[in-house]
């Protein structure tokens, strides 16, 4: 198989944060603070990724800004010749340390919206206070003009106020602004009768984000991640597995996808023990979904295979229980039943309380003891 | 608004978006905010006109002299390949 060079790499700096999101992309099992790779480690791996061909470095979380360090790995970063891109909830970026990001040469701040205002947003994150102050660090980007993109994760419980949300992209001077519609792997499947969209609030999004796209053109560019529980198609995920983009954790492990790790077959490397490039080429995680040849029949024979490559692996199996089969959010998938039966049990149930990222013991374990009573 | 540009429009390259050498794949590459985008002969051709200062009728007249083709033909091309970028904020302009 011909593999190319990987053109992306998100860097999970740390899986602290203050945040507690119910829909965090951060495994279930976060890792702890003593086992993240330190600052030598992380900017020889920049270093690595840039070798190979990567161009575009996401550094994320958690919160990236938990790192003592992010300055200096920002350097380091723009020093490998990489185009810097901090994607953060803006928890931890004082002025002084935006100051710093910029002699450091960042390049661009993708900023997480969780809702329009106060109440709404800081009962999202789970975190008191974190509204005002991500509002205030919006403004401060602004003042220094770094590139901005704000990305508003939508759910059930802020996709009615899409609207506004759109107004505040450009009132908070955003050139780009990610509808993202929240993906249902880890805290979010624990979370999923929450945050499951319904019917009417995908087709409104649909029609809002059209609208504004058309509006607004010239001032603020749109991404969206229509809910794909709704979609006829699934989403090619990653562009196709280990084809243009690889995520490094905390400590080192090498993934093809944020959530690659909930697939249990698969064993993942380490850059503490091999290099990106060995990785990225011979490692077994990265060909065990690469190209097409592993596709089910239903995929094989279908003229959207290049286009999708077979949806996301990681729902295959959270869905369907296997990895290898064809993404049940595709209508031609003999699973598809079961997205179409999870969408209709969400709008009929009573959506509790969310359990929030990094609490999720104890929550669940309140909710033992309130049924037990 | 409209995408299209005068002919006295000044494109530029915003901040947080630039040209470099893809050095593993060869040729250019125009990175912008979570996009890289291979630039073909004619991109290059048009953004390493891109100076700030330059308009789009000196551009496209530099263009056509260069390459010995018709101003209207290089026109279509430089103005399509304009309104893509600016329609995702990859460029911008001053009047």
């Amino acid at each position: 198989m011909n593999v190319l060079p990987p053109i992306a790499m998100l860097a999970e700096l740390t899986h602290r944060c203050p945040l507690a999101c119910p829909y965090c992309s951060n495994p279930t099992e976060l890792q702890a603070a003593q086992d993240e790779l330190d600052t030598e480690t992380w900017a020889d791996v920049f270093r690595q990724a840039a070798d190979i061909g990567v161009l575009q470095l996401h550094l994320s979380g958690g919160e990236p800004a938990s790192r003592r360090d992010i300055v200096e790995l920002t350097a380091a970063a723009r020093a490998a010749g990489l185009y810097t891109n901090l994607i953060t909830s803006g928890i931890g970026l004082t002025p002084r340390r935006l100051d710093a990001l910029e002699a450091a040469g960042l390049d661009h701040i993708q900023l997480s919206l969780q809702g329009t205002n106060a109440d709404l947003a800081d009962w999202i994150g789970g975190y008191k206070g974190g509204f005002e102050r991500k509002m205030q660090v919006a403004h401060a980007i602004r003042e220094r003009g770094i590139p901005l993109t704000l990305n508003a994760v939508m759910h059930r419980h802020n996709l009615d106020d899409l609207e506004r949300t759109i107004e505040m992209a450009v009132e908070l001077g955003a050139r780009r602004l990610e509808v993202a519609c929240v993906q249902f792997h880890g805290w979010a499947t624990i979370n999923r009768v929450q945050l499951m969209p319904t019917r009417e609030q995908t087709e409104d999004a649909k029609r809002i984000v059209a609208e504004a796209e058309a509006r607004l053109r010239g001032v603020l560019a749109f991404d969206f991640v229509p809910p794909d529980y709704y979609s006829d198609f699934p989403k090619a995920c990653m562009g196709g597995w280990g084809s243009a983009g690889l995520n490094v954790t905390p400590n080192g492990t090498v993934l093809p996808c944020h959530a690659a790790e909930t697939i249990p077959h698969l064993t993942f490397e380490n850059v503490r023990h091999r290099t990106l490039s060995e990785i990225w080429y011979d490692g077994d995680a990265f060909n065990a979904y690469r190209g097409t040849d592993w596709l089910p029949e239903t995929c094989q024979t279908c003229d959207r295979m290049e286009i999708d490559f077979g949806g996301c692996r990681c729902q295959a199996l959270a869905l369907v229980g296997d990895a290898g089969a064809t993404d049940p959010v595709c209508r031609k998938s003999p699973q598809h039943f079961i997205v179409r039966d999870i969408v209709e049990a969400a709008a009929s149930e009573d959506a509790s309380d969310f359990v929030y990222r990094g609490k999720e013991l104890e929550r669940l374990g309140r909710r033992c003891q309130s049924k037990q009573a | 608004m409209t995408l299209a540009l005068a002919a006295d429009d000044r494109p530029y390259l915003p901040r947080g978006v630039r040209v470099v050498e893809d050095r593993v794949r060869g040729g250019k590459v125009l990175l912008a905010p979570e996009k890289a985008i291979a630039l073909d002969a004619i991109g290059v051709a048009i953004l390493s006109r891109v100076t700030g200062t330059a308009s789009l009728a000196e551009i496209v007249a530099d263009l056509a002299a260069t390459y010995d083709a018709p101003e209207a033909q290089i026109l279509e091309d430089v103005q399509r390949f304009m309104m893509g970028l600016r329609a995702r904020m990859f460029l911008g302009v001053r009047p």
